[in-house]
């Protein structure tokens, strides 16, 4: 679809104006407007995980606490911590495609990316032992898990709290991946200097998609991993 | 005289040139168009397409109902039949019809834009739009679904077992596709406007489809979620609406109506614009109470988030809930009758010419009118106790559905066919349609009102309890036959017209508007052969000139009524 990009004569950066813009100040505060309203999109999107999370927390409060001790809240730590990190990576990266120093902004990209990883790998560890513990809400759901009978709680609100873990880390963790496929695509873009991405502004938008995506998992870590008792 | 000025070229020629439909043959250049008006097409081929199959289950419906004991189908093949109506025809037809078709067409044409902000967004919404309408009809093949296309929990997610886990994925597409074109047009209606194209300058028909989109992006987000959970439900045992897995299905039909009635207003509020534009074209006066009727869209959008317990007086709210959703209900009532009683003023001592367009206007005011007010009996407590579940409600939904939104999709598509295709279609078929279908329609739907009150309950296959209602429900499928009819006639004659219709001028109505004054028909792949510059106020009709160009255009004189103006 390039062949719709055409260089606009008015424009002094030779910057790539596709053909529906006038110019390209246009092009660049269209894409911010649109990124905006997706997430908020997004935000909607979350909603009703959040708003399920609150009503029944309120319902079930000690149950809740109950439930949230079998989630390693260190795992789920050290994730946040690698998301703060990557937010961090990505801003930087954002700041040095608007100073043109594409090679550290390749350099944060990159980081963020791996960031992204080590996400999914450790999530990835945690979703196993609530496999083999069988506390994936399905068929074979056991509260309380083997070895523990003295924990406690509902089995029914159980199966409940981890349909919602489950549900909501589950979706986070596709936006992980999508946001990853994003920041991958925009470094060989920028590697192969195409010419729609001669400024910060495709790595402005993708960036705010990830600060969402980490913001998810901001609310997410204490409402799940952290609840008093 | 005329809305627009332009700097290097005046009214467009009508030469034989390149526009979008010939620009290219292929089916290629087609189905990977990103040009917003072959999109458009193309939305136009599938949502005739799925409306025709939803016409076919309602058919169905109708023929089982005209006998009391239920004897053509079983429970379950006719519980199959009205899901699909449902689901095919809201999902796939009234929400995408007026905002895929008319809208993408014209959005960015009416904001002097050479297309949305996003096309390949907009071709990738079309293709969502798609892979969902095949895997709803891939369940419908596959055995079908029997929940309604409500999917209330714990039948869609515990006890069906029919293909309703397909069908969801269908529909979770389906609105993202929705999603994606709300945010093309906010993106396009906040930034790529045409310089001196004012907020209070747009056209109502954007203001519509900017409060429609806000509706979009914040309610569709909303039901995909509870979709995907619902899915979770049925393909593992997550247990968050159902009471046997210590869920909550009352809180499924909370975060299921949060978006199903502001849909309500997706399906609605585009063709409030529509109407606001033929009233005024027909009329030849400006739009009455132009601020107001732009508002009212917005306040729509907003008020219609709050309301949604109205559906849900009976399944366990409290009181106060039932009573401040009540108050609420009433308060939409508002911008509703406010766009209606500007549209009267806009035709009080206007010139209305009674052309194909304006009569469907026409019929789609008088029936919302009806449709909107039974909906305040629906929306009081008392009431509602009483018709809730009744065929009542289906005739009222069907009044602001059918009677409102197909009847603005229709003048609309016959306003626009001319700019769409460059072709006139025969007028007297046009107009024979529109009352067709108006008077068809009455006889479907107003015997329902009746045997609803009478206590006929929807979803009922039979109802050989009450015998004396078979002649109501005669009535009604002899009613849909009529309107059968009446949608076959445009499919017929609109085609003719592509095939050997005569050449429509670039403004064969003596319209205002960028679309009409500044582009011809068909306009142009990029829209406009210069950037159009708008400098004047929209709908700015000068009765009198106008009167002339009818004349010179159409022969005879369009019926004056009122004063001299
Ligand atoms: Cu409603």
């Amino acid at each position: 679809m390039a062949a719709h990009a055409t260089t606009h004569p008015t424009n002094p950066d030779e910057s790539e104006v596709y053909f529906q813009y006038e110019d390209i100040d246009q092009q660049q505060e269209t894409y911010i407007v649109g990124m905006w309203t997706f997430i908020v999109q997004e935000i909607m999107f979350f909603g009703p995980l959040f708003l399920i999370y609150t009503l029944f927390r309120w319902k079930f409060q000690g149950g809740f606490y109950t439930y949230s001790q079998k989630l390693d809240y260190v795992l789920g730590g050290v994730n946040t911590m690698v998301l703060l990190f990557s937010s961090f990576t990505m801003a930087l990266a954002v700041h040095y495609a608007q100073k043109k120093q594409t090679k550290e902004q390749l350099r944060c990209l990159g980081i963020t990316l791996a960031c992204g990883f080590g996400f999914l790998i450790i999530k990835a560890f945690e979703y196993a032992d609530k496999f083999t513990h069988s506390l994936f809400p399905n068929n074979s759901f056991i509260w309380p898990p083997h070895g523990y009978e003295y924990l406690g709680g509902n089995p029914e609100h159980a199966r409940l709290f981890f349909s919602l873990y489950f549900a909501t880390t589950g979706l986070h963790g596709l936006h992980v991946v999508v946001g990853m496929i994003c920041i991958a695509s925009l470094m060989i873009l920028t590697v192969r200097k195409a010419p729609t991405i001669t400024d910060y502004v495709p790595t402005e938008i993708v960036g705010l998609y990830w600060h969402f995506v980490d913001l998810v998992w901001i609310f997410l870590y204490p409402l799940y991993y952290l609840i008093p008792k | 005289m005329s809305a627009t000025t332009v700097i290097e070229q005046s009214p467009p020629t009508e030469r034989p040139e390149k526009n979008y439909l010939n620009a290219d043959h292929t089916l290629r250049s087609w189905i990977w168009t990103v040009d917003h008006k072959r999109i458009a097409v193309l939305y136009l081929i599938s949502v005739t397409f799925m409306f025709f199959l939803g016409s076919i289950a309602a058919a169905v419906v109708r023929f089982e109902l005209t006998s009391p004991w239920g004897q053509m189908l079983t429970s379950e093949t006719y519980n199959k039949m009205f899901t699909a109506h449902g689901v095919i025809m809201v999902f796939f037809f009234i929400i995408p019809a007026i905002p895929a078709v008319l809208g993408n067409f014209l959005l960015p044409i009416m904001l002097g834009a050479r297309d949305l902000a996003f096309p390949r967004i907009n071709l990738l919404s079309w293709y969502l739009y798609v892979a969902g309408a095949a895997l709803v009809l891939a369940s419908l093949a596959l055995g079908g679904i029997d929940a309604g296309w409500t999917f209330y929990t714990p039948l869609s997610s515990l006890y069906s077992n029919t293909q309703i886990t397909l069908a969801l994925v269908g529909i979770f597409l389906a609105g993202f596709s929705s999603i994606l074109t709300g945010v093309n047009f906010i993106a396009t209606t906040h930034k790529m406007r045409a310089p001196g194209l004012t907020w209070f300058k747009m056209p109502l028909f954007v203001w519509a489809h900017y409060a429609t989109a806000i509706i979009m992006i914040l309610g569709t987000p909303v039901v995909a979620m509870t979709l995907v959970l619902v899915i979770f439900e049925r393909a593992f045992k997550f247990g968050i609406f159902s009471p046997e897995l210590g869920g909550d299905p009352v809180l499924f039909q909370h975060l299921f109506w949060f978006y199903s009635h502001p849909a309500v207003y997706i399906m609605i509020l585009p063709g409030m614009g529509v109407i606001s534009e033929l009233i005024s074209c027909f009329s030849r006066r400006r739009v009455f109470g132009y601020e107001f009727v732009a508002f009212s869209s917005i306040a729509i959008a907003v008020i219609g988030f709050v309301v949604w317990g109205h559906h849900m007086f009976l399944s366990s709210q409290s009181v106060l809930q039932g009573i401040l959703f009540s108050l609420l209900t009433f308060l939409v009532a508002i911008p509703s009758a406010i766009k209606i009683f500007n549209w009267t003023m806009t035709m009080y001592k206007g010139s209305v010419w009674f052309s194909t367009p304006m009569i469907y206007a026409l019929g789609f005011m008088g029936l919302f009118v009806i449709g909107g007010l039974t909906g305040l009996h629906l929306g009081s407590l008392a009431t509602d106790v009483h018709l809730t579940g009744t065929y009542f409600i289906v005739a009222h939904f069907h009044f602001v559905m059918v009677g409102g939104a197909i009847m603005a999709f229709l003048g609309g598509l016959h306003f626009w066919w001319p700019k769409m295709f460059g072709k006139m279609y025969s007028e007297f078929w046009g107009r024979l349609s529109a009352m067709v279908i108006f008077l068809g329609f009455n006889f479907t739907f107003f015997p329902q009102f009746m045997v609803g009150y009478l206590g006929m309950p929807r979803r009922y296959h039979f109802y050989y309890f009450a015998p004396e209602w078979q002649i109501y429900h005669i009535l009604s499928s002899a009613g849909a036959t009529i309107l059968g009819i009446g949608f076959l006639m445009p499919a017929f004659y609109l085609t003719a017209s592509l095939i050997k219709g005569p050449k429509a001028s670039s403004n064969p109505w003596g319209a205002k508007g960028l679309e009409w004054e500044q582009t011809t028909s068909p306009p142009p792949t990029e829209n406009f052969h210069h950037k159009p510059i708008v400098m004047d106020d929209p709908y700015d009709y000068d009765a009198i000139a106008d009167n002339d160009d009818f004349r010179a255009h159409w022969g005879k004189e369009p019926v004056k009524y009122g004063g001299d103006n």
